[in-house]
């Protein structure tokens, strides 16, 4: 193999001080009374970042959930940067799916993100001077502040993306869980995102997890990889992911997996029409 | 063209506006109007319009029930509304499911008003009265009960305004922070039910959608802030609501339509000026501070 292709060079005096992100004991999610996944062991150590991945309805988002303490384990031990997950840990910036499809015409980029740092508040104090330096410091990072006074509806799907983003990190959270935040963008917006990642690792050594259904954008910036497979959560090293025995197994179509001199990992699909 | 032909000028209309019932529909409009346009941006932003229209039919069984029993019509429609408010903010978050529930009890609210009329023998201009609303009836009694109404309104709104804007706009992610985004729900639509009760007298069950969403609507045409929303729509309201009474007393006909016309012609007027503005603005091919 040449180099390091994932970008897997980990600081390892920060892993001995600091709690596991995630961590998981023998977790089972149920919904509905449907058992979602079981058998979850693992421990995302903090500054890791992980692409959660597996088939539609195979349970990525529950695992958010639950990491968000918004749907409790049917069994096992779940830990959240140190403690039982709880709703409204606030160490945590959370970006939905279809995050900006829901929200229109009535608010403003800054005040969505305002929201982030001041929507639990009851009562009419208003926003003070160093609440609205944290907004604009989080809408800098993110390359937001040109149009943060403009409408979420009047921006383009990356834009939107980049302020959801800033939304999540306003409160210095430790932990980011994005839930396809590459869906519906198009190849420079997705590699704008993911640039962002990366540079919110490095600057401020947060915990990343990113569902996704396609890995290749995010190659550059993934260490490891949650993969939800055959009904149980499993964690590797993203080297150890990118293997086409494993994706074509996960992903139930045939998958290859393509290595550039440059060290660069793609998948791609090898189907192939056997009339041409 | 003989009925048309009765509608004239009243020299007189700054006596009839003096007068007492004119006085106590000037104080109950205006509170309904404040009332009204503070909730507005959460109606719209929560996708509740049809729930708000809805309330307001399904206080019409509780405006003839009250009279069937010979209760007062203010505490039959508080009954109703919030009674018939409470079981819609039950029925899950999605907007389909709520929409379903919605329709179904707006209709079997509306049948039941229908029975009850027939069996109070309510005559015709009561029943009207509800539909198109009567702002020039409203006694002293009724009053003070919208003075606790409006006052419970604003009181509560200035308690939850940020984390009910939160809950509104982005309820997945204020759901993940631990604001408690059903409870609000469910405060909302009380407080929703409190003003359509208010705003039925005003503008009658039919036309209150004029009050409680068209202004609030105008002002996010303008701006997207919510203080500003809220203030911009309560203005609005209350113009509507005054300058409704003002053109009633010049011409002697029911304030219903003048107030409903005037909320309307703001909205156009906004749409026409500022509506063609926003378009999504074309995004540049590569970011300056971007560029390789």
């Amino acid at each position: 193999m040449t180099g390091d292709p994932a970008g897997t060079a980990v600081d390892t005096s920060a892993r001995e001080q600091r709690p596991a992100a995630l961590e998981m004991e023998d977790v089972s999610v149920a919904r509905g009374g449907r058992t979602v996944w079981s058998d979850g062991t693992f421990s995302v150590r903090a500054g890791a970042v992980v692409g959660v991945i597996g088939p539609n309805g195979a349970g990525k988002t529950t695992l958010f959930q639950l990491a968000l303490g918004l749907l409790p384990a049917a069994s096992g031990r779940v830990q959240v940067l140190g403690a039982p997950p709880r709703r409204g840990n606030r160490r945590i910036g959370y970006v939905p799916q279809n995050y900006t499809a829901a929200l229109g015409h009535a608010i403003r980029c800054r005040d969505l993100v305002t929201l982030g740092l001041t929507g639990g508040r009851f009562g009419l104090r208003p926003t003070s001077a160093a609440e609205r330096a944290r907004v604009d410091d989080a809408l800098r990072r993110v390359g937001a502040l040109d149009y943060a006074d403009r409408r979420m509806s009047e921006l383009s799907g990356g834009q939107q993306q980049r302020v959801a983003i800033a939304q999540a990190i306003v409160d210095d959270a430790d932990l980011l869980l994005l839930d396809e935040p590459l869906a519906n963008l198009d190849l420079r917006n997705q590699q704008e995102i993911v640039r962002l990642l990366g540079e919110l690792h490095r600057d401020r050594d947060v915990t990343i997890l990113v569902v996704a259904h396609d890995l290749n954008p995010l190659l550059p910036v993934l260490t490891e990889a949650i993969y939800l497979l055959d009904g149980h959560p499993h964690h590797d090293p993203i080297t150890d992911v990118v293997q086409e025995e494993l994706l074509t197994h996960l992903y139930g179509t045939p998958v290859g997996v393509v290595r550039t001199a440059q060290g660069d990992l793609f998948t791609r699909a090898a189907w192939r029409d056997p009339h041409r | 063209m003989s009925a048309l032909a009765s509608v004239q000028f009243q020299s007189n209309w700054l006596d009839v506006l003096r007068s007492p019932f004119m006085q106590h529909a000037l104080i109950g409009g205006s509170m309904v109007a404040v009332a009204a346009g503070l909730l507005g941006y959460f109606v719209i932003t929560r996708q509740n319009a049809f729930a708000a229209h809805a309330l307001a039919h399904i206080g019409f069984p509780g405006a003839t029930g009250a009279i069937l029993i010979g209760a007062p019509v203010t505490l039959g429609l508080a009954v109703f509304c919030v009674g018939g408010g409470l079981l819609i903010g039950l029925f899950g978050r999605r907007v389909a499911d709520r929409e379903m529930a919605t329709g179904t009890i707006l209709a079997l609210a509306t049948a039941l008003g229908v029975l009850f009329a027939s069996l109070a023998s309510a005559n015709a201009s009561t029943t009207t009265s509800v539909l198109f609303g009567n702002l020039l009836a409203i006694s002293e009694d009724q009053l003070l009960v919208y003075g606790a109404f409006t006052l419970a309104v604003v009181g509560t709104l200035a308690v939850l305004a940020r984390p009910l804007v939160f809950a509104s706009v982005d309820p997945a992610v204020a759901e993940a922070r631990g604001v408690p985004v059903r409870a609000l729900g469910l405060a909302f639509v009380v407080l929703l039910a409190l003003t359509i009760t208010m705003a039925v007298q005003v503008v009658g069950t039919l036309l209150l959608f004029a009050l409680v969403v068209t202004p609030a609507a105008t002002a996010l045409r303008i701006t997207a802030r919510p203080a500003r929303v809220a203030l911009i729509a309560v203005v609005l309201a209350l113009a509507a609501v005054w300058g409704g009474l003002v053109l009633s007393a010049m011409v002697d006909l029911p304030p219903s339509f003048f107030i409903v016309s005037l909320a309307v012609f703001a909205w156009v007027a906004v749409l026409a000026t500022v509506g063609r503005r926003r378009g999504r603005p074309a995004e540049p091919l590569v970011d300056a501070h971007h560029r390789l």
